[in-house]
């Protein structure tokens, strides 16, 4: 695996390398869109997606030096109960051997997701984004924020995971001493790749047609000036998720609480026995027979990390989702006062 | 002649409404045709409803096409249609599209075949190759014509296209016009502010054109529209009088929760990354 140069983060930092691009020595330093698979995504998160469901795909393409280029995508249906005989790998297969007859690229580079106000760090993202990477080295997975996107701009985040994670995941070991070692920090835990749309000619053609032919009113959701709803919802998920943190806190506090009791219960266990051992000597007896002292005092189950980590690096992004949004009010909330004061 | 069955109405109302994903999915098949095609066909899919047909997905199908015969390889076209109604069950096939300027015999036998598929079907088609200078983009529906039980033909009628988009497509196509300007270089996604500042440069440039019409009506260099006076009005009035004490209030509370929640999340940030330190240690 590729050592990954350590560029120091400050606790304010997002959550990849400080500047995307420059320390990135993974094997994909910059991802290449085409137009029409964010048409597609933003298509199948609209029709298919409601609320807090989460809308998944795939995306086909193919690498090209350091670049990874999506060409296409599918969407995968969501999972229903009544479903139970679907087969997703069939599924893949038949949609994948289809689109090679029609010369689109079969190449499996990746997968997708939507994701509700930002709360993607989770468990299984991790497990899919690990097997994806296992199996093609240059896998990245898409997050599309639709809530972020009707706001006025395009939401779209490339995320891989790092090298150190990969290891980590590889080995399954995710106790405290296993990360300990590998100094994974959550910020380390995803790195974010460069997005760059390209269109080709003919869509961009197509795209002077759009312009002339229909002349939709620009709506300026992005001057938006109310905030309370969006805010209200990202800190009542940054609520939860703090309060999931502090539990997991007091589990691990409780743990070492009773792993230093347990210890010192040994150390006087066998400083009883030392004792009672030179008292029998000088008594002439026996010395009692050394017993095992680590059966008799089983260490406690240290709780796993991993669970922490991962609402740390959620409880980052919420964060700095909200930051960026509140900057984005401010800069409005002082436009409009600019504009009130001419009149006033 | 007669009229096509058809379970909703007779004839469709004169609306075709496009998502601009179905334009670009078809350009972007006419650009990996096979070798010696001159023209790609493929399935419209989408919704019917009362007045119009609002196509929203579309795949496109092998063929072959020579001078005297066509081949569709049907198999396919079903297979596709079943996969994608996993995704999207509300989705029918509406009919199907082929790019190019004219609609050829072939077209007459293609369309019946999708008449099998769907009733009334819709047949779009695209000028890829840009004959007329422009895409053309324009859809048919057929209708009988002639002597019944005589010679019996075809004719396609035109209907009015319309593009439709929600609202986050929208947005969306707004990022990729941008890439039209420059044709060989790519773009890369704004940040926070910078959109902000994008879109108040937006209203700027509006605002500039209509004052520069302002002007020249006022100059006597353009003749007075009095509707467009009308909506000047509503635009002027559109900014809320708000006193002076009240709004300065009402943008200091505002201002304050946005700096609150900032704090607070700046402080959760540093709190859970001393805990990691913490931990670690």
């Amino acid at each position: 695996m590729a050592t990954r140069k350590e560029t120091p983060s400050t606790p304010t930092a997002p959550m990849a390398s400080t500047s995307p691009g420059a320390t990135l020595d993974s094997p994909v330093k910059q991802i290449q869109i085409e137009g029409l698979v964010v048409l597609k995504m933003i298509k199948h998160y609209q029709e298919e997606g409601q609320g807090s469901e989460v809308v998944q795909g795939v995306l086909l393409g193919l690498v090209v030096e350091d670049r990874l280029e999506i060409t296409n995508c599918f969407p995968f249906p969501q999972h229903t109960e009544d479903d139970a005989d679907f087969d997703e790998v069939q599924y893949q297969m038949e949609m994948m051997r289809s689109l090679r007859h029609v010369n689109i690229d079969h190449l499996h580079v990746g997968w997708y997701q939507s994701t509700y106000y930002g709360s993607f760090v989770s468990r299984a993202l991790l497990d899919s984004q690990f097997s994806y990477q296992h199996a093609i080295e240059e896998s990245v997975v898409l997050i599309y924020d639709p809530i972020k996107t009707a706001q006025g701009s395009l939401s779209l985040k490339a995320y891989r995971l790092t090298p150190k994670l990969m290891e980590i995941c590889k080995e399954k070991d995710f106790s405290a001493e296993g990360l300990k070692k590998a100094m994974i920090g959550f910020e380390h835990m995803f790195e974010e790749v460069p997005i760059v749309i390209k269109n080709s000619h003919l869509i961009n053609v197509l795209m002077w047609e759009l312009e002339e032919k229909c002349t939709v009113a620009d709506k300026h959701e992005l001057l938006n000036l109310s905030s309370s709803n969006h805010l209200e919802k990202s800190l009542q998920l940054l609520m939860d998720r703090v309060d999931d943190m502090s539990q997991d806190i007091v589990k691990y506090n409780t743990y070492s609480r009773n792993l230093s009791k347990q210890q010192q219960q040994k150390h006087q266990y066998i400083q009883r026995r030392q004792q009672e051992n030179a008292q029998r000597q000088t008594r002439g007896e026996t010395p009692l027979p050394e017993e095992d002292v680590s059966k008799m005092f089983k260490p406690p189950q240290p709780p796993p990390r991993m669970d922490t980590l991962l609402i740390a690096g959620q409880i980052n992004n919420y964060c700095q989702n909200v930051k960026e949004f509140t900057s984005q009010n401010l800069g409005k909330l002082f436009m409009a006062e600019a504009l009130q004061g001419h009149n006033s | 002649s007669e009229q096509p069955n058809s379970l909703t109405m007779s004839v469709y109302g004169p609306v075709v409404k496009i998502h601009p994903v179905v334009l670009a999915s078809i350009g972007d098949s006419y650009e990996r045709r096979n070798e010696g095609a001159s023209r790609v066909i493929g399935t419209l899919l989408g919704t019917i409803d009362k007045h119009s047909v609002e196509v929203t997905n579309c795949f496109s199908v092998p063929h072959n096409e020579s001078e005297d015969e066509v081949a569709v390889d049907m198999e396919f076209a079903k297979n596709m249609y079943d996969l994608h109604k996993r995704v999207s069950p509300s989705e029918v096939i509406v009919g199907w599209y082929a790019t190019g300027f004219e609609i050829t015999e072939h077209s007459v036998l293609i369309h019946e075949y999708y008449s099998r598929e769907a009733t009334n079907p819709i047949h779009l088609t695209m000028d890829t190759a840009l004959q007329s200078g422009k895409m053309n983009i324009r859809a048919y529906v057929s209708a009988q014509m002639g002597v019944p039980g005589k010679t019996v033909g075809v004719m396609f009628t035109p209907l009015s296209v319309k593009y439709k988009y929600y609202d986050t497509e929208r947005i969306g196509v707004d990022l990729l016009q941008r890439t039209r300007d420059a044709p060989n270089t790519t773009n890369g996604l704004t940040s926070d502010l910078c959109q902000v500042g994008g879109a108040a440069g937006r209203v700027q440039d509006m605002l500039a054109t209509v004052l520069t019409y302002i002007e020249d009506v006022l100059s006597g260099k353009q003749m007075a529209d009095n509707s467009v006076g009308r909506y000047l009005m509503d635009l002027v009035n559109k900014v809320p009088k708000i006193t002076a004490e009240d709004f300065e209030t009402m943008l200091n509370s505002n201002i304050n929760d946005l700096l609150m929640v900032t704090y607070l999340s700046n402080l959760t940030q540093a709190q859970i990354a001393l805990n990691e330190k913490i931990v670690v240690l």
